[in-house]
């Protein structure tokens, strides 16, 4: 058995009239890890999961779950596959515990089930199994989304933006839902563009721009390999420029002066830190205090993206 | 065969039908009734019998074909463009099933609620005249028949709308004066010519016909020429529908 779960090949994306959604992607998602896809609006990442849904036709390329063709094999694919999609659409008439079943049976399997009642109470939906699907706050809506979404026991769970439209306390719920799927087994790949919430959950990290899959790596490789750290000096006197004498360390001003701010690589294996500081003590440049920091995923995020514009 | 999926989406929209179920059959018993009294009784107590059929109980075939089309479309039509309109959609296009599938389900239980409201309209019918009805198993399959025909045709309209507006415009504007000047009310030899040879190229005088005959054992068309209209656009429907599905118009991006 592979160690991948799910394999996309070059799949790309046109629109009629020319526009290009997606350049060709090769990706593959492996068993029992959660794969967060960055990307800003319109890069192409709602494209992406839709074709891997069967929701979007691609212009070129295959899917392969566990090695069977989502296009030829659509059937045994889809019974795997979940998708909470970014949009709040529900039918607002049903109730939530008919339209989970309504989903459980659409994927073949029988509505009858203890599944449904604990995937409920897991979701603190049990309580509200008999209520109308519009008397629900958009919280809630969110996670009949997600039951709807697990109903059939997916293994392959797509979430697009989950945390689009909910607030904190639901956000961290679902963070612990899905670290407890992921611990049965479930693959989860999730599209977001809260840096934080990929920080949070992700092994891995897909950065996409514009249509095009600009890197994969594992989340703490790519902030080791992408991170910088600063070093934040306190200053006694505020400075008014950089002394041209540290000009090879670019530092900046910030604070008003008060601070000196030195970014340096933290995998170089000379940071040019004791230089810096024995420097600053030979032009009698005196700090009350320090302070180190390394760059979120969010600054390698936006770097990428910048670069790729 | 996905069994789960087909039941799921007939229970799904056999609830939406049972919502508003009192609307639902007490338009046509309303309608029919009216009907009953402005053209069976007011009109009809003025008409000599047509084809040896007193004119009450000629017209109850095509008063019932009136409510079947309208009906069937209406239904059959609703059924898929509301996903596409509040965007649940993704969930039917993302499911394991297959067009054949998808289609039994949402014209299944299109065609059930069509067949309900047209014994409806046939039992009301009863109160006002004495029916008497040739070729019983003939007269439900041919109900059957057209009523999955005008689904057909129904869901296929659903799929190319765009807005609420597009769902009525054949409807109203093509399918329901095609019936009225297709025979519902009057025989098609009544009529003097040219028009009697112009009103056969109305498809819908060959639904009508069809159905006359079950239950009058006569009618203006024979009774083959109108079993293959009815199956010629039951084919074309399905025919436009699977075209629909291999290509995803205006269900896939």
């Amino acid at each position: 058995m592979s160690d991948d779960l799910l394999r996309i090949e070059g799949v790309s994306k046109t629109y009629k009239g020319g526009v290009v959604a997606l350049h060709p992607v090769d990706l593959a998602i492996r068993r029992g890890e959660i794969f967060a896809l960055l990307g800003p609006n319109g890069a192409g990442k709602t494209t992406l999961i839709s074709i891997v849904c069967g929701i979007v036709v691609p212009s070129a390329g295959r899917i392969l779950v566990d090695g069977e063709d989502a296009v030829v094999n659509y059937r045994q694919v889809r019974r795997r596959v979940g998708l909470v999609p970014q949009e709040l659409s529900t039918d607002a008439f049903e109730s939530v515990l008919a339209t989970v079943t309504f989903s459980r049976r659409l994927f073949g399997r029988s509505g009858h089930s203890a599944y449904i009642e604990e995937l409920l109470r897991d979701l603190s939906l049990w309580d509200k199994r008999d209520a109308k699907i519009k008397d629900l706050s958009g919280g809630m809506k969110r996670r009949v989304l997600i039951a709807k979404a697990l109903a059939h026991e997916p293994d392959l769970l797509f979430l697009d933006e989950p945390s689009a439209g909910v607030d904190v306390s639901l956000r961290r719920d679902m963070w612990k839902l899905v670290h407890r799927l992921r611990e049965r087994g479930v693959t989860i790949i999730l599209t977001t563009h809260y840096i934080e919430e990929a920080e949070e959950m992700a092994d891995r990290v897909g950065v996409i721009s514009r249509g095009k899959l600009l890197l994969v790596d594992d989340k703490a490789a790519l902030m080791k390999k992408l991170g910088k750290r600063e070093l934040d000096l306190t200053l006694v006197e505020p400075l008014a420029a950089v002394p041209t004498e540290l000009a090879e360390w670019h530092p900046t001003i910030e604070n008003g002066g008060h601070t000196l701010r030195y970014v340096f690589d933290a995998t170089e294996e000379r940071t040019g830190i004791p230089s810096f500081l024995r420097r600053l003590g030979e032009l009698g440049i005196a700090f009350k205090d320090l302070e180190t920091s390394k760059s979120s995923l969010e600054d390698i995020f936006v770097d990428l993206v910048g670069d790729a514009k | 065969m996905n069994l789960h999926g087909i039941w799921a989406i007939y229970r799904f929209e056999m609830a939406r039908f049972g919502r508003t179920i009192w609307t639902s059959l007490m338009v046509p018993v309303i309608t029919t009734s009216l009907y009953f009294i402005v053209f069976g009784s007011a009109i009809g107590s003025q008409m000599q019998q047509v084809s040896d059929v007193p004119y009450g109980a000629f017209i109850v075939p095509g008063l019932m074909l009136l409510a079947i089309f309208s009906e069937s479309i209406l239904n059959a039509s609703l059924g898929i463009y509301m996903p596409k309109f509040t965007g649940t959609i993704y969930e039917l296009l993302s499911a394991p099933l297959t067009p054949l599938e998808t289609v039994l389900g949402y014209v299944g239980a299109a065609a059930t609620k069509s067949v309900a409201i047209g014994l409806v309209i046939l039992a009301t019918a009863y109160l006002f005249v004495d029916l008497p009805i040739a070729h019983p198993l003939a007269m439900i399959g041919y109900l059957v028949l057209v009523a999955v025909a005008f689904c057909l045709f129904g869901f296929a309209i659903g799929i190319w709308a765009n807005g609420f507006e597009q769902l009525q415009v054949i409807p109203l504007l093509v399918v329901t004066p095609l019936t009225f000047l297709g025979g519902a009310f009057y025989s098609v030899q009544i009529l003097p010519e040219p028009w009697r040879t112009v009103t056969l190229f109305n498809p819908v005088v060959y639904l009508i016909n069809g159905f006359r005959w079950t239950f009058f054992g006569t009618a203006d068309v024979g009774l083959g020429i109108s079993l293959i209209v009815t199956m010629g656009f039951t084919a074309a429907c399905l025919a436009w529908i699977g075209w629909i599905f291999s290509t995803g118009w205006r269900l896939k991006s």
